[in-house]
C-alpha cells in the first residue's frame, strides 16, 4: 500500500516536472525557432538569390556561388582566415598554456600577476584595437620605439601587407587572459601525487608535462581549440577599426586586403555593396568550412584526448 | 624539496617579462591620454606627460556626444542583463533538473546553437528587422537576450548539475511544488552562477560592435563602442582623445573586475567544461 503511494507520489512528481518544463523551454524554443532555425534556413534560401533588401528576393540558381568558386576575393578572405586561425589562435593556446603553467608555480604575488595577465582580454575590442593601431605606429608607437632601443628591425605593421597579419595575432596574443585563467582553473585540478611519482621515476620537467599536464589538460585544450577556431572565424572588429584607421578607408580589407577576413567579406558584400544574395552564399560556405574543421578536430580528438575515468 | 636561488630568480623574471607585454600597452594608454600633441610626436618619447592633460578626458567627452552615447549603452546594456538573468536559469534548469524526455539529444542543439557564427544569420535576422520596424530601436540588441542564449544556458545547466538531487526531493517530500523548488531553494544555490551570467551579459553588451554597427544606423541611437570607432573617421586621428574616450569606455569593466575578482575568475572557470 505504501509502496503504491510513493509510486504515485513519483509520477505525479515526474508530470508536474514535464509541465514545468514546458513552461520553461517555452521561451528557448521560440528563440530557437526565430534567431537561429529561421535565419539559417533562410540565409540558404538566399543564397541561390539576387536580393539588395529593397526588392523582393529574384531567383538565380547557383550563380551565387559560381561566381564565388571564380572570384579572387572568396581566395584571399579564406587565405587570411586560414592564416589567422592557424596561427593566430595556435599561439593564443600555446601562450595561455605557457602563461598558466608560470603562474601555477609556487610563487609570491600570484594574484597580482593574474590580474595583470587577465585585464587585458576585458578590453572591448574597439578599445584594444584603437588602442594597437596607436601601439603598432611605425613612428610613434611603443612597440618600436622599444625594437628602436635593441636595434632590431622595425616592421611598419599596419601600413605594410605583409606585416598587418602578424600585428593582429600579436593583438590578439595580448587578450589571452580568459584562456588562461581556464586552463589555470585545469591545472589547479591535477593530483599532487602524479607528479610525485614521475619525480619518483627520476623524470624531470619535461617528463611531468609530457606525462601528467598535457593528457589532463587535453579535455580542456580540446574545448579551447573548438571554441577558439570559431571564434578566430568570426574576427571583424579588429579589422574593421584598423581599416577606419587607415589613410584610405576605401575597402574594409585593409592594405592590400591583407586583413580581408572571412567575415569581413560577408559585411563589405552585404551591407557596403547590398549584395545580400551573394553574401548568404558565402556565409554558408563559412558555416561548411567551420563544421568541416570541427569535424577533423573531433575525428583525431580521440587520439589525443583523455577523459579521466576511462 | 630545494628550489635553487637561481630557479626562483628565473621564475620571476619570466613572470615579469611576460607581466611587461600585458602591462605596458596600458601605461602607453594612460600616458597617451595625459599628454599633448607636442609631447606625444616628441622623439625619443618621454615617459611622464608634463603638463598632465586632465583636460584631455573633458575635451574627449565633448569631440563625440559621449555621455548620450553612454546613455544609449547603458539602457540596451539594462535590458540584456535583465533578459539573460530571467531567461539563462529558467531554461539551464529545464535542462539540469527537470527530467523529460529527449532532454540530452535537445541539449545538443544548443550546443549547436553556440557555434553557429553570428554571419551566418544577421542577414535575414536584419531583413526580419526592418520588416518588424526594429532597425534603430534597441529591439535587436535586448529582445534575443529574453529567449536565452546558448552560453548561458549552458553555464547555468552545468551548475545546477552540481545541486544534488537529494535537496529538492526533500521539498518533494514536504508538498513543495516544482516551481517553489526552482524558485526558492535551487535558484538562491545557484547565485555564483547567476552572477557570472549576469556579468558576462554585462561585458558583452557593453562591449558588442558588430550588433549595434549593423541595426543602429541612425548617429542618435550610437552606443559608445561605434562612437568611439567614428572618432577615427570624423575628427582624423587625435590620438590624445581617442586614448582618454578609450580609457572612460573600458573604466567600468576594470572597476567591475576588482570589486568582483572572484566570481569573474570563478565565472570563466565554469565555463571551461570542467565535469
Amino acid at each position: 500500500m505504501k509502496r503504491n503511494y510513493e509510486k504515485v507520489k513519483a509520477y505525479s512528481a515526474s508530470r508536474n516536472q514535464k509541465k514545468l518544463a514546458i513552461v520553461f523551454l517555452t521561451p528557448w524554443i521560440i528563440g530557437f525557432i526565430a534567431f537561429n532555425l529561421y535565419p539559417i534556413v533562410t540565409t540558404f534560401c538566399y543564397s541561390f538569390t539576387k536580393y539588395n533588401l529593397f526588392q523582393a528576393p529574384q531567383w538565380v540558381g547557383l550563380k551565387n556561388y559560381f561566381t564565388l568558386f571564380t572570384s579572387h576575393e572568396f581566395y584571399l578572405s579564406l587565405f587570411n582566415t586560414l592564416y589567422y586561425v592557424i596561427f593566430g589562435v595556435g599561439l593564443q593556446l600555446i601562450l595561455a598554456l605557457a602563461t598558466a603553467i608560470l603562474l601555477n608555480l609556487n610563487v609570491k604575488g600570484k594574484s597580482i600577476f593574474r590580474s595583470i595577465y587577465f585585464i587585458p582580454s576585458l578590453m572591448p575590442p574597439v578599445a584594444a584595437s584603437l588602442l594597437w593601431v596607436w601601439l603598432l605606429n611605425p613612428k610613434y608607437g611603443l612597440i618600436n620605439t622599444f625594437l628602436r632601443f635593441l636595434h632590431l628591425n622595425e616592421p611598419l605593421w599596419l601600413i605594410s601587407a605583409e606585416w598587418t597579419k602578424p600585428a593582429i595575432i600579436l593583438m590578439s596574443l595580448w587578450g589571452i587572459g580568459s584562456t588562461m585563467v581556464i586552463f589555470l582553473a585545469g591545472l589547479g585540478d591535477i593530483p599532487h601525487v602524479y607528479y610525485e611519482a614521475v619525480e619518483i621515476d627520476g623524470g624531470g620537467a619535461w617528463s611531468k608535462f609530457k606525462n601528467v599536464t598535457w593528457p589532463m589538460l587535453s579535455s580542456i585544450t580540446f574545448f579551447q581549440l573548438i571554441s577558439g577556431m570559431i571564434a578566430g572565424f568570426n574576427i571583424f572588429t579588429q579589422t574593421y577599426i584598423i581599416s577606419q584607421a587607415a589613410a584610405d578607408k576605401s575597402s574594409l580589407g585593409g592594405i592590400k586586403n591583407s586583413l580581408l577576413f572571412f567575415a569581413v567579406n560577408i559585411y563589405q558584400e552585404g551591407f557596403s555593396y547590398l549584395k545580400f544574395g551573394y553574401a548568404s552564399a558565402l556565409a554558408w560556405i563559412m558555416l561548411l568550412i567551420i563544421l568541416i574543421f570541427t569535424l577533423i578536430i573531433f575525428k583525431t580528438s580521440k587520439k589525443w584526448v583523455y577523459y579521466r575515468g576511462e | 624539496m630545494v628550489i635553487s636561488k637561481k630557479r626562483k630568480f628565473l621564475q620571476y623574471f619570466l613572470l615579469c617579462l611576460v607581466g611587461a607585454f600585458f602591462l605596458f600597452p596600458f601605461l602607453w594608454l594612460l600616458d597617451t591620454s595625459l599628454k599633448n600633441d607636442a609631447q606625444i610626436f616628441k622623439f625619443p618619447p618621454d615617459w611622464i606627460p608634463n603638463p598632465v592633460m586632465f583636460s584631455n578626458y573633458k575635451d574627449a567627452l565633448h569631440a563625440i556626444p559621449f555621455l548620450h552615447y553612454t546613455g544609449n549603452t547603458v539602457k540596451i546594456v539594462f535590458f540584456a542583463v535583465l533578459g539573460n538573468l530571467i531567461s539563462a536559469p529558467m531554461i539551464g534548469y529545464a535542462f539540469a533538473k527537470l527530467h523529460w524526455r529527449g532532454r540530452n539529444k535537445v541539449f545538443i542543439l544548443v550546443l549547436a546553437t553556440m557555434m553557429l557564427p553570428f554571419q551566418v544569420t544577421m542577414i535575414p535576422l536584419y531583413s526580419m528587422y526592418v520588416k518588424l520596424g526594429w532597425i534603430n530601436t534597441i529591439a535587436p540588441l535586448v529582445v534575443p537576450d529574453f529567449f536565452g542564449k546558448a552560453f548561458f544556458i549552458f553555464l547555468m545547466r552545468q551548475f545546477f548539475l552540481t545541486i544534488p538531487e537529494e535537496m529538492s526531493q526533500a521539498a518533494r517530500i514536504d508538498g513543495a511544488s516544482e516551481f517553489r523548488i526552482y524558485w526558492n531553494i535551487c535558484l538562491p544555490l545557484a547565485k555564483p552562477a547567476v552572477v557570472s551570467v549576469g556579468l558576462f551579459a554585462f561585458i558583452w553588451s557593453w562591449t558588442d560592435f558588430l550588433g549595434p554597427l549593423i541595426f543602429l544606423t541612425q548617429s542618435d541611437k550610437w552606443t559608445i563602442s561605434i562612437g568611439l570607432s567614428q572618432f577615427t573617421t570624423s575628427h582624423g586621428l587625435d590620438w590624445k582623445l581617442l586614448m582618454a574616450g578609450a580609457t572612460m569606455f573600458m573604466l567600468p569593466m576594470i572597476i567591475l573586475f576588482f570589486i568582483m575578482q572572484k566570481t569573474f575568475i570563478q565565472g570563466i572557470n565554469t565555463s571551461g567544461l570542467k565535469e
